[in-house]
């Protein structure tokens, strides 16, 4: 008895900190063998801004995850959220000027309206996904499967397969590097927004009516339905929220890249699934935090950055990416069997 | 040698003699049997020596000749008991859900029946004679056709949601398919159907949540480590304990309970018929009101000695309800198979 609860109790503790430790594992492994370099205060904020596409667009992913569904039409979301931007900037500053492009500077209200159109195209994306797995009941798999190459299409579509140039704005800052000495904040204002959107997910998660609602629907959607919860509309907000914040990785995108991509984070939704199981979320349904997932999307940047900066060929990383996946894996599994 | 584990936990009773009389041939050909079940009387029926196991040890073992059920039932809770189903003073009061000729899609057909505050109404039939279906038509799980249900003074065809706030409550025949969240804790199970009143501005405290659940694992001594507890981890008996706490902390008026003994042990069984009999008699002092209980079972000794009145269903029509002095179980099974 008293050997059994011991047991439990590890596997709870690796449960709560086993990601965590993870990243540290990893990050202190990069500092003892790689660069010097990889140690700086410079490169850590690197790797954070590094992170944040992926970040963001898994805290929307870990609700899915939660809820006992998966989204594929992320990475193709982020893509149309971006030429979306570059096309709204381009042609209100066009109608505004006419002069030369990237001499002229869209202003701050222009870009904050192309901010949120990309949001919203987003949202609009999730509910679209939201609506075909309620009411037509297909599976999330094949229905973002779908809309995958769907959303794409559309991207490629408005963007006429090519990359929409745009004017520069203060998108384009959101994930600059602070300038050494300059004043005021200590991160790039889109980490802020990724830490600020984390703790907002935590509260809403674990401290509301709807947040519990989502845990109750991934861990039996039929114990949900029994207990009055309104099993579609939880689910159509979590796919239209959780869209939104892969519209929101796609403001990211482009603030990186300062033009709209349509061929851009192609792939993508399969780094923000690995950050979520690796950070504890369990494809059945009903396990998963914000902060695991981000923990797992910092996980997988570190071992990027690191081995970049070692000079390691790509090929390395992925077979060290693949390998923490199988593992992290490989424990949910364990955990699992152990509970029952 | 054969081992049969609850071979008739679902067979209606003529499968059950077809497999006694498999059993009694593989006898008599000379194979041994181990027969493992919680009906004591089937156990008395095709047994020769029975053994009774308590959390996991041996308690006693002896021949079946001569020994009494009494004698069995004592061994399986560990103390004698004297009356299996308690029964108080009971008031009749007003009416609590009004059906009339109520149909499902294809069961039940036409079904009427009153229950008032201050009874037990048991529902009894053969598996498959659309017991369920009926209550679960009254609960809003199912649809229904035609017909009326009047809860209090409310009538017409309303949601899971709007019967719970009406203060009905449900315990569903599956726990582990639909009645309990396995994965979640014992606190959130028993608040799901609830969750409000748990904090300060319609936030819900995990603290707050424990703190009611601690009441119900007290009352209905659940065996736990804690309230933060897996449900899976626990026993069927518990688990089914955490399904009714859910009833009582929403504290609805009226029950409707569907198999709620089906394979619990019967120190739980009994725990439960005390629980009932306490809820249907109310404590008018501490102006504690009757409740009403609609009660589904296939077990006959279980619903004569729990129920005030019983009424019998045959392939989805529901004959009227007769109190229970004027029925035994051999009047009950013959309404059951539709001979009388």
């Amino acid at each position: 008895m008293d050997t059994l609860d011991a047991k439990a109790k590890r596997l709870s503790l690796l449960n709560k900190f086993g990601p965590l430790m993870g990243l540290v594992l990893v990050y202190i492994l990069f500092v003892i063998i790689g660069p010097d370099s990889f140690s700086s205060l410079r490169n850590f904020e690197t790797i954070l801004r590094q992170a944040t596409i992926v970040g963001i667009a898994s805290l929307g992913m870990t609700m899915i995850i939660i809820l006992g569904g998966i989204d594929l039409s992320t990475g193709s979301v982020v893509a149309l959220s971006s030429v979306v931007i570059a096309t709204i900037l381009s042609a209100l500053a066009d109608t505004q000027g006419g002069a030369a492009m990237f001499d002229i500077h869209a202003g701050a209200g222009v870009a904050l309206v192309a901010a949120l159109a990309g949001i919203v195209i987003g949202m609009a994306c999730g509910f679209v996904n939201g609506l075909i797995i309620t009411k037509l009941k297909v599976v999330p798999f094949i229905v973002t499967l779908g809309t995958l190459l769907l959303v794409r299409g559309v991207a490629k579509g408005v963007a006429h397969e090519q990359k929409v140039d745009a004017p520069l704005s203060w998108l384009n800052d959101l994930l600059a590097t602070r300038a050494k000495g300059e004043v005021g904040t200590l991160l790039p204002v889109g980490v802020w927004i990724l830490i600020i959107l984390l703790i907002a997910l935590v509260v809403f998660l674990r401290y509301t009516r709807t947040g519990r609602h989502i845990y109750a629907i991934g861990s039996n959607e039929q114990t949900a339905n029994l207990c009055g919860i309104a099993v579609n509309k939880v689910k159509l907000l979590v796919y239209t929220v959780a869209a939104g914040f892969a519209g929101l990785a796609g403001v990211m995108q482009f603030s990186r890249l300062s033009v709209g991509d349509p061929t851009v984070a192609n792939g993508l939704e399969l780094d923000v699934i690995a950050a979520v199981v690796i950070g504890g979320g369990s494809l059945s349904g009903g396990e998963g935090t914000v902060v695991g997932s981000l923990i797992g999307a910092l996980i997988m940047t570190v071992i990027r950055a690191g081995c970049q900066q070692m000079g390691l060929p790509n090929w390395v990383q992925q077979i060290v990416t693949g390998i923490i996946i199988v593992v992290a894996v490989a424990i949910d599994r364990l955990r699992h069997r152990s509970a029952d | 040698m054969i081992v049969f584990d609850e071979p008739t936990s679902s067979l209606a009773g003529e499968d059950v003699e077809k497999l006694f009389d498999v059993i009694n041939r593989l006898r008599e050909s000379g194979h041994g049997i181990v027969y493992i079940s919680h009906f004591i009387e089937e156990i008395k029926t095709i047994a020769d020596v029975y053994s009774v196991l308590r959390d996991g040890c041996s308690c006693g073992t002896g021949e079946v000749e001569g020994a009494s059920a009494d004698d069995i039932v004592a061994l399986m809770v560990g103390r004698e008991i004297e009356d299996l189903y308690p029964r108080s003073e009971r008031k009749s009061g007003d009416v609590a859900i009004e059906v009339k000729d109520l149909s499902g899609k294809k069961k039940p057909d036409n079904a009427s029946f009153t229950l008032h505050y201050g009874e037990v109404l048991g529902i009894a039939g053969l598996v498959g004679s659309g017991r369920t279906e009926m209550i679960r038509a009254i609960f809003g799980l199912d649809s229904v056709k035609s017909g009326s249900v009047k809860v209090s003074d409310l009538r017409g065809d309303f949601t899971v949601s709007q019967r719970w706030q009406q203060g009905v409550g449900f315990l569903s025949e599956d726990r582990k398919q639909e009645g309990l969240a396995l994965s979640m804790s014992i606190a959130d199970n028993a608040t799901l159907s609830k969750l409000s009143g748990y904090g300060p501005f319609g936030s819900i405290l995990p603290s707050l949540q424990q703190k009611a659940t601690g009441r119900w694992i007290e009352k209905l001594e659940i065996k736990c480590a804690s309230a933060k507890q897996p449900v899976g981890a626990l026993s069927g008996g518990n688990q089914q304990k955490v399904a009714l706490a859910r009833l009582l902390e929403h504290d609805v008026d009226v029950l409707i309970l569907d198999e709620p003994t089906r394979g619990i042990d019967v120190g739980s069984k009994a725990l439960f018929y005390k629980i009932i009999d306490e809820l249907v008699k109310g404590d008018p002092e501490n102006g504690i009101a009757p409740k009403a209980i609609l009660m589904v079972s296939s077990y006959l000794p279980e619903l004569l000695g729990v129920c005030d009145r019983v009424s019998v269903m045959c392939k989805g029509v529901l004959k009227p309800a007769r109190d229970i002095a004027q029925l035994d179980e051999r009047k009950i099974m013959l309404e059951a198979v539709g001979v009388e």
